[in-house]
């Protein structure tokens, strides 16, 4: 049995306070939302930052809007209509690589990922997000490198099986790798184990290695 | 730290699968409540609590009440309270006033149905009616769907400690307060951050926002909901 890993690289702040005002993109949401399933750190400096939110709501009474006369009625009508159609979650069963979150996307288990090669036995699965920014799922062979690439934008990379290591470190289940313009790096799959990760980015990213021009369009990497 | 106790603690109430109760100091009787399907002329307030503790474990004992009771008159006080800011958040982010109106009603009926879910170690009412508020603002305003974390919630029959709930309560408060004393500017733009739709990276670096004890109190209150699901 192997022992639990200590997450070690965490969401930052700014990340963290753009999920509990509502202003990420899909794409990043759903990764600070798989990360605080696998982290309670940042899950309880998430709610922290939900808490300043609340502070703000109840300090605002100067930008409070009066309600219409009869809204409380209107509202007890609504209640007793009963309640709203929560998004339609379908009860997956637990999977020991894809937390909740992830589960909704690809809906079902890691066996219902809809993989594409994108050569080197790198595999990639895109999640439908809203534009702006872009999720996907790869698959790394075990000790495989993946293409050396700069970025345009944030990329975030969290491992959700296997680990990578590459100039910054050495990345387990629930490590992220954010990476920005500055950061040009080859990430390698860790020998023992095929490496998953999930990869959020604002930006489409720009390889130098080995993968062409062309299949990097054609795979909308 | 408060310099005097607001609330009695019982330590006796402290053993979970009870539901957490408030005394005033003023008096060691546990609250009454009515019976399910009572709706009482106005929610009862208990006694001992002041303004000056921004009325937080007031709004916990209504969430109860709407919980158990389906109590009409803790909703009111609760959709005064909180319907008008609800409207006003969804205006600063973009509703106009018909659709914050509407979606103001539905994020208050979302507090009756899920009332249940509130869970008042980790979260003021505040945080957690705002925490609606945001994610309807998602789906509406900009239509999209926001992935939620993993839910932990405690089972049916569990409650969290009253200590932990006081604990937390205490907390908003003062943090509540650390934000009304932050020079303006740095106000401001914490309200941009969390009003607007503004996508400005350094806020968290820059408003240097008293997290610490917040924090480890929530990770706190996650690591005992760790333990009671196991």
């Amino acid at each position: 049995m192997k022992m639990a890993h200590e997450i070690k690289h965490h969401l930052t702040d700014d990340i963290l306070m753009g999920y509990a005002a509502g202003t990420l993109p899909e794409a990043f949401n759903l990764m600070v939302a798989a990360h605080l399933s696998l982290c309670d750190t940042c899950r309880a400096q998430a709610e922290s930052f939900d808490a300043v939110g609340g502070e703000v709501l109840n300090e605002s009474m100067s930008n409070s809007a009066a309600m219409t006369s009869d809204s409380l009625a209107a509202t007890m009508a609504l209640i007793a209509d009963g309640a709203m159609n929560s998004e339609a979650a379908v009860e997956q069963t637990a999977d020991p690589v894809l937390p909740k979150p992830l589960r909704n996307y690809v809906g079902g288990s890691l066996d219902d990922v809809n993989w594409r090669g994108v050569g080197m036995g790198v595999k990639q699965a895109i999640l439908p997000t809203s534009s702006g920014a872009s999720a996907r799922l790869l698959f790394i062979p075990a000790g495989a490198a993946m293409p050396d690439h700069g970025h345009r934008g944030v990329e975030m990379t969290m491992v959700l099986k296997g680990a990578f290591q590459d100039e910054d470190g050495y990345f387990a289940r629930g490590d992220v790798e954010i990476a920005d313009s500055d950061l040009h790096h080859t990430p390698v799959a860790d020998i023992h184990e095929d490496c998953i990760c999930l990869a959020v980015t604002d930006a489409p990213l720009t390889f130098e290695g080995l993968l062409p021009k062309i299949v990097q369009r054609f795979a909308r990497i | 730290m408060l310099k005097e106790p607001k609330f009695i603690f019982d330590p006796l109430l402290r053993g979970r699968r009870r539901p957490f109760m408030l005394t005033g100091v003023d008096t060691t009787e546990t609250q009454t409540t009515p019976p399910p399907g009572v709706v009482l002329a106005r929610a009862e307030r208990p006694k001992g609590m002041k303004n000056s503790d921004g009325k937080r474990m007031l709004w916990v004992s209504h969430m109860t009440r709407i919980r158990d009771h389906q109590d009409q008159a803790a909703f009111a006080e609760l959709f005064d309270h909180f319907a008008p800011r609800v409207k006003g958040f969804l205006i600063k982010s973009g509703a106009n006033n018909s659709l914050a109106e509407e979606c103001a009603q539905e994020v208050m009926a979302t507090c009756w149905h899920k009332a249940h879910m509130f869970d008042p170690a980790r979260a003021s009412v505040a945080t957690w009616i705002f925490t609606i508020a945001r994610n309807r603002k998602i789906d509406v305003l900009r239509k999209e769907r926001r992935p939620e974390p993993e839910e932990l919630t405690w089972g049916p029959e569990e409650e969290p400690d009253q200590a932990d709930v006081m604990a937390i309560q205490q907390e908003s408060e003062i943090l509540g307060r650390a934000i009304a004393e932050l020079p303006e500017a740095q106000r401001e733009l914490i309200q941009k951050a969390y009003f607007g739709d503004f996508t400005h990276s350094e806020i968290a670096d820059q408003t240097g926002l008293p997290l610490g004890t917040i924090k480890s109190r929530i990770r706190l209150a996650l690591e005992r909901l760790r333990h009671a699901m196991k």
